[in-house]
């Protein structure tokens, strides 16, 4: 593979996977309220 | 009466991923990166989820939690003259699920077909010729039972699950589903990668061409991308939003639902050009000579390279088509919520009730026009025109009538806000009231311009020569809409309280 497209392919993973496991760590942070 | 729930949070977010990760991410997504830049094109796309998909996730859920109701309801709650806003969102879900629930039955039919390779060794002609027996958009008269009955099944398993509720129903399906996705999709991937010229096939799809995002079309093809792919626009979202407990986190929930769809189409970006990379590397017909979106990537493209591999080609394909229908059946039910949601919600009529009468109808629409020889016509005339002028057109409507005629920006902000761990602000609303409505009108302007223009050898040739049954589609349902708000204009919803309220009689109920 090129080192453009090896670039792109890490970089993907990791903004998209890692906006994903931050969303997902802030969720497990704040459980939701058991008030509903 | 207490209006459902979701039973946790986790639930409600896979119903919401399963809407999104649908057919599109894995037929569509890949092609139009490739055709866009490859790898630069990622560029455009994580600005467009972060300026439009996100954004207006956020406003879609926050409606359906705030006026706690489906698309017609939710609207008429913030104004007596929206109503037909939702209604027309209703008609497009109306118009989707009946062709959507096609596709669902003929990946079940070649995850059958792929034991044994029972397309033979000419996919297109078995796809066209015998199996579909693909005619004209007005070749009507033969049925074909095989397609009907596999089409009927998935109806009836649509309608059960809809009418089991929505904790019950879609919640608990969805949370089945989405871990078999992963599963099945992981192993598709994994699978893919260890074939020979895989590596030459990504290659292809994350080589970046630097030059391509100077232009407008793929800033364009990247907006119309996230806003296609996420469920947004015509319902799924308000209606999921009107189940959501009253203090969810709805700026977390909706990151991650969009971050989660787009995760899901890098996985189908390297699972389908690995492949691709391998059909090359055996046939030597160059990637971009090949099949490489929609029904033609789906049914032909990949029966072909399933003939062709070394090793377990029978499990290969298996995992690919139920993929195809895992993914597709989650979306489904999402589609078909909307509509049973709206008439449950608006007539008072039960869930059951309801779900047996709008879904039942649609259902046999479904089964008396799409299991034909014109089926396949009909399938893409109408998905054309109703994505390109019936979406694209009532979601900016929408997004402009909240917020800027009606200027409920502050109040949904506010309230998505108030429970929120990441709070939205200036930039939000500049997001949805600009750099939304703009992106997509200028898309449906570029689609009016190709499809007015289309000469006999374009791509919009087949558009171009059936437009009067396509515009009577897309018309169609802005009609439907107006009649049913005017119908209805006199019929208040039931009460419908403050937060305060609902609070004060949640807590006399207990």
């Amino acid at each position: 593979m090129s080192a453009g497209a090896i670039t792109m392919l890490v970089i993907s993973i990791l903004v998209v996977g890692g906006g994903l496991v931050a969303s997902a760590i802030t969720l497990i942070r704040n459980p939701e309220s058991e008030e509903d | 009466m207490a209006r459902e729930q979701w039973g946790s949070r986790v639930g409600f977010i896979l119903a919401a991923v399963g809407s999104a990760l649908g057919l599109g991410n894995i037929w569509r997504f890949p092609g139009v990166a490739y055709e866009n830049g490859g790898g630069a094109f990622l560029v455009p796309y994580l600005v467009a989820l972060c300026t439009a998909g996100i954004p207006l996730l956020i406003l879609e859920f926050t409606i359906g939690r705030r006026y706690r109701g489906s698309a017609p309801v939710a609207f008429r709650r913030i104004h007596r003259n929206a109503e037909f806003l939702g209604w027309w969102q209703v008609a497009i879900a109306i118009v989707i699920g009946v062709y959507y629930a096609v596709i669902i039955s003929w990946a079940a039919w070649f995850a059958y077909f792929s034991i044994g390779q029972q397309w033979g060794e000419d996919p297109e002609t078995f796809l066209m010729a015998e199996f579909l027996q693909a005619g004209d958009l007005y070749d009507f008269g033969t049925w074909l039972p095989g397609l009907g009955i596999a089409l009927a099944l998935v109806w009836v398993a649509t309608l059960a699950v809809i009418g089991a509720g929505v904790k019950k129903g879609i919640e608990a399906t969805s949370k089945v589903f989405i871990p078999l996705l992963i599963l099945l999709f992981g192993a598709l991937v994994v699978q893919s990668l260890t074939l020979d010229g895989a590596v030459d096939g990504l290659n292809a799809f994350f080589t970046p061409d630097w030059d391509a995002i100077r232009g407008p079309q793929v800033w364009l093809a990247a907006y119309s991308q996230i806003f296609f792919t996420l469920s947004v626009g015509f319902g799924i979202m308000v209606t999921y939003g009107s189940y959501l407990k009253r203090k969810s986190d709805i700026t977390t929930s909706a990151w991650t639902v969009g971050m989660s769809n787009s995760f899901g189409e890098i996985l189908a970006g390297i699972a389908v050009f690995a492949v691709l990379g391998f059909l090359a590397f055996e046939t030597g017909v160059p990637i971009d000579e090949q099949s490489y979106q929609g029904v033609g990537l789906a049914f032909i493209a990949f029966p072909a390279i399933i003939n062709t591999l070394p090793y377990l080609a029978g499990l290969f394909g298996v995992l690919f088509f139920l993929s195809l229908v895992v993914a597709g059946f989650a979306s489904l039910i999402s589609v078909v919520e909307v509509p049973v949601a709206a008439v449950e919600d608006r007539f008072g009529w039960s869930r059951r009730k309801s779900a047996a009468i709008v879904g039942g109808g649609m259902a046999l629409v479904s089964v008396a026009l799409f299991p034909t020889v014109n089926g396949l016509m009909l399938l893409d005339v109408t998905d054309y025109f109703i994505n390109n002028y019936g979406i694209a057109v009532a979601a900016p409507a929408s997004i402009i009538a909240v917020v800027w005629v009606l200027w409920k920006w502050k109040e949904l902000r506010d309230n998505a806000n108030a429970t929120s761990v990441f709070k939205v602000g200036p930039i939000w609303v500049t997001c949805l009231g600009v750099v939304t409505p703009l992106a997509l009108t200028i898309i449906l302007f570029l689609n009016v311009r190709d499809l007015v223009t289309a000469g006999p050898d374009s791509a919009n040739a087949a558009y171009h020569e059936y437009q009067a049954f396509g515009w009577a589609v897309a018309g169609g349902s802005l009609a439907f809409a107006l009649i049913m708000a005017l119908l209805l204009r006199r019929k208040e919803t039931p009460p419908f309280m403050t937060e305060e309220e609902a609070r004060d009689a949640e807590e006399a109920a207990r």
